[in-house]
Parts: C-alpha cells; structure tokens; sequence
C-alpha cells in the first residue's frame, strides 16, 4: 500500500506500480555532472603528482596522497556509473584539453604551468590555495547539480553528489588550517 | 548506511606500510581459520556458519521491495587496489582510465545493454527494526514492512508500505511509527516519481509520522521538513512532561536551499551563524495533536565552550602516521539515550560525544572523545547500569569490505568506553573476528543488549560479516560467545548485503537483512552462557523496542535470574560448591509452590531468606563482580520469598 500525504488516505497499490521508479533515473544533468567531475578530479590527480617532486614537507606529502587516493577511487566509480548507463566516458585529460570549457574551480593552463615551476615552500602555498580553489568548485558543482529540476534524484548519484560534498568541505576546512599555518 | 562511494583507501596502503615495517609485532587482524571463512556464495543457497545460536526461520523481502531482474541487489563499483606506500597508484594513467591517453578524449567502448531499474536497485535496501507488542518494522530505502511475530519461528507479513526516500529508519511509540527521510526524491505523498524541480512543495526530507492504530493500514499524520533530512532519528521521552514526545533528527546528508525550506544555510558557520551545519534537530511531537510536531530547537552540541564556536570539536583529518582519518564533525550519525539516567551517546562523525538529556529540548555536552582508530562515530550502545558505552566505527560507510585479513581488528571495530564521572574512558576494542573476503561489505553496525542479568552482552550487526554475540562485562577485554554467517550475496562482485540490524526482543533475536529479508534466531547454551542465563533473559518482556532509546531493564523476580547469577559465579569461581547446590535446590523447592501458605512453603521461604543472608556475608569477603552478583543473587532469593508470601 500507499500512504498520501499527511492527512490524506492510505490507497492499495500492485507490486508494479511499486517498484515503478522510472522517474527517478538519471537525467543529462546527473550524467554532465559526472563526465564533468571525472575531469575536475583528474586535475586534482595531476596536481597531486606535482606534490611529489616539489614539496618537502611530510604534511603535504599525506594530504596528496590521500587526496589522490580519493579522486582516483572515485574517478572510478564515475566511470563506472558513466558505463552502467551506456554513457560517454571522457578521458582524465579531456576536460582541461585546449579550448575546452574549465569545470568551476578548475586551474587554468596559466595556473598549472605557475605552480608546476614553484618549489618548496612557495609550491606548498600555491598547492593549498589551488586545491582550495579546486574542491570549492566541486562544492559548486554539487550545488549546481541539487539546483537543476529533475537531478541528484537517483539513489546512487545522490550517495555520490552527498559524500563529494562532505569530503571536500573536510578537505577545505584541513588545508585552510594548513595553509594559515604556513603562513605563520 | 552512510553512502560511500569515496575510498578511504589510504588506511589500506598505511596499514600495508605498518604491517611491512614492523614485521615483528604485526597488528592484530582477522582469524583466518575460523569456521565463517571460506563459506560458498550465493544469494538464497549460501553457506552458513553458526556457534551457539540457531537461525529459527527466514522470510525474504516482500513483492515491491526488491526488483524482480536481480533481487540480490546491485554490484558495488569496484575499489582501487591497494599499494604499498610509496608506489603511486597509477596516477592518471590508471587502468581504470583504460583506452584513453592523455589528452584524448575516450574511445566510445560498446556499453552493456541499459537497464534502468539496475540504476535504482540501492533503493531497495533493507534498514533498521523496531518492535511493538508481537509486531517487528522493518525499515526499507523505500517504505516499511510490518511482519507479526506472534510465533518467532513463523514471521508473517502484515502490511508493505510504500514510501521511498531512504534510509527509512524507524521507530515507534504507542500508535505511532517514525520513519527517517533523507534522500532528495523524497516526497510528501510518498510517491515513487521523484521530485523533478529543484525547489519543491512536494519534496520531504525529514521525519514522518505514521499512525498505526490500523497496524494494516498506517496512515500518514505529520511529516517534519528539516533542512539535511533525516538520516537517522531517536525518540526521547521527557520524564517531566508526559504530553510531548521528543524526536532527535540527524542530518548527515547535504543542506537544501533556503528557497526551498526557509532558514537552511549550508554555509561555513564564520560566514553564516545561523548555518544548518554543527547541529542536530530536536523535534517536538504533541501526542494528543501528533499532526502539530514541529522543530523546537537546533542545539549547537559540538560549539567550543570557550570561544562558542560553533564547529569546536574534531576538525577533519588524521591524527598523524598511521592513524585512521575522520571527518569534521559536523553531524551526528546517530544518538542513543538513555533517559533513566539522562544521558545520551551521540556517535557524531569526528566524535563520539556525552550528552546530559535531563532537559530533552537542551542537551548539554559533558565530554567528546576522539580515537585515532575510528574513521567514522557511527552509533552507540549504553549497557544497563549506565556505566559503558560502545561506540561502533563505520569505516568505509558499509558498502567495503573491511573485514578481510589484512584489516586491523581495531579500524572499523566498536570502541568500548567506560563512564566514570559523567566523562568518557576507552577501555578496549571489540571486532567480530572473523576474516572476510573481498566481496562482502562488513564493518561494525547495529546491535543492542541482551538482558542476560549481571553481564552486559550485546548483539550486533556487521552486514556481510554477519552477526555477532558478545560479552563486554570487562570492558577492556571483550569476548564473542556466539556468531551467524552466510556467505556473500555473490562469488566475484561485491553486492551490498548482509545485517543492517541485529536486535534482541523478547527471546529472540531478529536481524533486517538488506538482501535476503529478515532473520529470526534462538541462543542456544554453551561454555560462555547457560541456558539458565538464557531463560533469565528470555524472562524480560517489552511491549515496545526501540534500539536507540534504551530504557533500563528490570528482572522479574524469577529462579531463572538466580540460577544466572548462580552459573556466573560458578564460573569466576565466586561462591562456594556447597552453597551453590544449596541455593539451586532452594530455587527448585520454591519453583514447586504456588503460593507461600502451603503446606512445607514456610521451610523454603525461610531456607530462601536464611541463604540471603548468608550471600551477603559472603558478598562482603569478594570484591568486584562477584561481590555484586552475590548481593544480586541474595536480592533475587529474598524476592522470590517475598513474592510467594503475597
């Protein structure tokens, strides 16, 4: 059975109607939304990689990794998501590709090739307020994503859309605390 | 459940570095010899592994709470495979990332035929129980099922009740079933369509209110709007007032936009002090008027007593090399209180926290802990006397499996902490021990007291791990006395499954399996616990259970209690053979009467009253438990007396 809304009457249902859910599937806003994270998350990888080579600090070096095991995991399961649903799967690079429209918070060309030359300290900060900058955007991104009608409605992107944000506030507040140590 | 698509792999690749570096003192991890490894897979046909307890009947889930292509469920994405540290996993040249190189688009692969119900299969799963009278709820991603339990051993279904929205915890009082909605299709009618505007009238993410005096036919009565859903919810009753009912709403999942719920802010609490972060929703329902409830209050729990900000306890991060990451606690995951004694355990992301409830509108925090072991504060579980709480840890959020043999047996485990002066103090850690393999999700998960009298046992839940029954008199160094498990749902993949909750009620204990329906198993004697400790339990009866809301547990008076009493000091060695005998015959002598003024009765009543006394000599030579289960044991053989002489 069914119940109404508050107030109204409890009406029999068939097990049809019941497990009827072809109105909550993913719509091309949930499927833009991925295809564009896939991106935005490569570019967190890329930086990431950077890390490696041009931090010193021990600190920085288990924010990276963490953060990189992250996006990687869940580079994953969009690309999984993305193939369940017979969708197109772009590659980690496609979205920063030349002419290519940025995802919010993304680094530009400029961006990348300026921290890509910064070293020790200098790399830490450019590091901490680009990544800041970075997850903000996926904080954007899920806004964006809850805003539209119709998305974030099935059950799968909605866990996703949901722990993305969560994540990234956490990452947020630890690299703010990071760099205001930094600066000190 | 918390939703957990992100991997916290990092423990894994530090777990690897801890158990590489220190070869010599490996940290402790999963038997891998125990009777529940290796069992054969399968959806209705898989192995089973038992000790000490028996499954009495199986009823799987309903027409209309499982989909009928694949009623096991969906695969969960596969997980990132774990390197040792300093071996970088593979960047962005992933094989995940296959058939794309750098700077290229993908080339278009051949997808698998689309099926749209596959999307939505999560939306099926089954959640947390709550018991009235013979009846058992069982919560669901998209409604409930209400199964009489009139006979244990043959649960019928009384009534399925759509209603989605996830996770469909619930929870009952009189005539009316609470039931936790989070998800963005929720809906105030309780359809299956979704909400298709960003900004709805017909949205519900909160707490609804059923009434179930027409336990077949519940009926919609209230449902209160919050502004992050309700991800799990707790009835307190207020002992001052008995009018009101008192509901503690937590939210775990994303702010919704002030334009749809007035007043909801999901900004940092520094640019907005009236955020909807760093608080739980404390929800007031008239019971004579249940249609009125309405939020009464947002306590700023986790605020820092000094400067009053909002955010003052765990800020999000590690707690250095080696050590499990945690979020920042803004949220509870869920509260159990305890009103009897005015506490509330609130499991809280970052922390596991101490409330005083004596005000239900105003809880006021006593202590917050941290443990550099636990990735996620997911519930807790007072025992009786209000002394120990155990906090369970739900690393991974339930959808990994993180029982597997290279899993430490303190990361996703329970934390056993003792309360001395209202503050909390970690005493040792309790992980069921068996190992698992990569295709079941397992992590510590519900669970609650069974009434044996002078232990604290509990039951509890650990998904695909199955269930487990453990002793945790001595805090510091728990013991499991019996276990169930099946095999995973699937031999290659991982599909989300197993034991969402494991409860004892009234001499059962039943168990919501998110797959394979519910559960119902008997205790069976052993070694670790009698049949008369058994009985002594099974003597307890509820009228009403929910898990969260633990109200004190009284014995009635029985020989069943003293006969438990009687084999846990036999086996401490804490009362003398003799004695033993003595108060067993005594026991046995009462149990042939009927009332005290028949003939022989005086002679027992006063061998009853006179071995009272003699115990609590003897309580005053012992120290420790045995000391307080003679002085129970005497109390219980007085009572007996004094009940035969009514």
């Amino acid at each position: 059975m069914q119940p109404g809304a508050p107030g109204e009457s409890t009406r029999i249902i068939s097990a049809e109607k019941a497990i009827d859910l072809s109105r909550v599937q993913h719509t091309a806003a949930d499927v833009k939304f991925m295809q564009g994270m896939i991106g935005h998350h490569s570019q967190a990888v890329e930086m990431v990689s950077l890390l490696k080579a041009r931090s010193t600090s021990e600190n920085m070096r288990m924010l990276g990794q963490r953060i990189e095991v992250s996006q990687l995991d869940e580079i994953k399961m969009m690309q999984r998501w993305l193939e369940v649903r017979g969708q197109e799967i772009p590659g980690p690079h496609a979205m920063h590709m030349h002419g290519a429209t940025l995802m919010p918070g993304m680094l530009t060309e400029e961006e990348m090739a300026h921290l890509a030359e910064a070293k020790g300290a200098e790399f830490d900060r450019l590091f901490l307020e680009g990544m800041i900058k970075h997850h903000g955007g996926a904080l954007t991104m899920v806004d964006e994503l809850f805003a539209t009608a119709g998305a974030g409605q099935e059950v799968e992107i909605f866990s996703f859309a949901s722990d993305v944000d969560a994540d990234q506030r956490m990452e947020i507040d630890r690299m703010g605390a990071m760099l205001r140590e930094l600066q000190k | 459940m918390r939703s957990a698509t992100t991997c916290l792999c990092l423990t894994a690749v530090l777990l690897a570095a801890i158990i590489q570096g220190r070869a010599q003192e490996r940290p402790a991890t999963a038997s891998t010899t125990d009777p529940r490894v290796g069992l054969k897979a399968g959806f209705k046909d898989a192995g089973e592994a038992s000790k000490n307890m028996e499954r009495i009947a199986n009823l799987p889930k309903p027409e209309g709470f499982f989909d009928p292509k694949a009623p096991s469920g969906n695969p969960a994405p596969p997980e990132r495979p774990e390197t040792p540290e300093g071996a970088p996993a593979g960047a962005a040249g992933e094989p995940a990332a296959a058939g794309t190189t750098p700077g290229a688009p993908a080339a278009p692969r051949t997808p698998p035929p689309f099926d749209p119900v596959v999307a939505n299969r999560p939306g099926f799963t089954n959640s947390d129980l709550a018991f009235r009278d013979h009846h058992v709820f069982v919560g669901n991603y998209h409604g409930f099922n209400t199964y009489d339990i009139e006979r244990p051993s043959k649960p019928k279904l009384s009534a399925s009740v759509v209603c989605p929205g996830g996770q469909g915890d619930v929870s009952v009082h009189g005539n009316l079933l609470f039931m936790s909605v989070e998800q963005t299709r929720g809906r105030l009618d309780c359809g299956t369509q979704g909400v298709q505007t960003a900004v709805s009238a017909e949205r519900f993410r909160g707490v609804r209110i059923f009434d179930i005096s027409d336990m077949s036919k519940p009926k919609q009565v209230a449902a209160i709007q919050t502004c992050r859903g309700s991800h799990t919810h707790t009835l307190v009753v207020d002992p001052k007032d008995k009018t009101n009912l008192y509901v503690y709403g937590s939210g775990t999942s994303s702010v919704r936009s002030a334009e749809e719920l007035a007043g909801c802010s999901g900004l940092d609490p520094k640019e907005d002090p009236n955020t909807s972060l760093f608080s739980i929703d404390v929800i007031q329902v008239p019971l004579a008027a249940p249609s009125t409830a309405h939020i009464v209050n947002r306590p700023r729990i986790f605020a820092d007593e000094k400067t009053g900000a909002l955010g003052g306890l765990w800020q999000g991060g590690n707690h250095g090399p080696g050590t499990q990451t945690a979020r920042m606690t803004n949220q509870c995951h869920d509260i159990t209180v305890f009103s009897e004694i005015g506490l509330a355990a609130g499991a809280c992301s970052g922390n596991g926290i101490l409330l005083d409830i004596s005000d239900p509108v105003h809880p006021v925090r006593l202590d917050a802990v941290v443990d550099s072991h636990f990735a996620y504060w997911h519930s807790a579980t007072f025992n009786n006397d209000g002394t120990k709480v155990v906090f369970t840890d739900e690393w991974g959020g339930g959808s990994r499996p993180r029982c597997r043999a290279t899993d430490l047996l303190n990361w996703g485990a329970d934390a056993i902490f003792d309360i001395v002066d209202r503050k909390l103090k970690f005493a040792g850690y309790y992980k069921m021990p068996a190992a698992q393999t990569d295709q079941e999700n397992c992590v510590a998960h519900n669970g609650s007291l069974i009434p044996v009298p002078g232990r604290d046992i509990m039951v509890q839940a650990w998904y695909q791990g199955g269930l487990s029954v453990f002793d945790f008199t001595d805090s510091a160094k728990p013991v499991e006395i019996a276990y169930f498990d099946r095999g995973p749902l699937d031999a290659k993949q991982l599909i989300t499954g197993g034991y969402w909750s494991t409860y004892w009620y009234n001499g059962n204990i039943y168990g919501a399996e998110i797959a394979r329906g519910i559960d119902v198993f008997k205790l069976t004697p052993s070694e670790y616990l009698s049949q008369n400790e058994i009985d002594a339990a099974t003597l307890v009866r509820s009228e009403e259970l929910n898990t969260q809301q633990q109200a004190k547990i009284v014995w009635p008076v029985g020989s069943a209690v003293g006969r438990a009493y009687v084999d846990q000091l036999t086996r401490t060695r804490g009362i003398q053979a003799e004695r033993a005998r003595m108060v067993k015959a005594a026991l046995d002598h009462a149990d042939d009467l009927r009332t005290g003024h028949e003939r022989g009765a005086p002679a027992v009543l006063e061998q009853l009253d006179a071995l009272a006394t003699q115990l609590e000599g003897d309580a005053g030579a012992a120290t420790g438990r045995d000391a307080v289960r003679l002085r129970a044991l005497a109390a219980t053989l007085k009572g007996r007396a004094a009940k035969l002489r009514q």
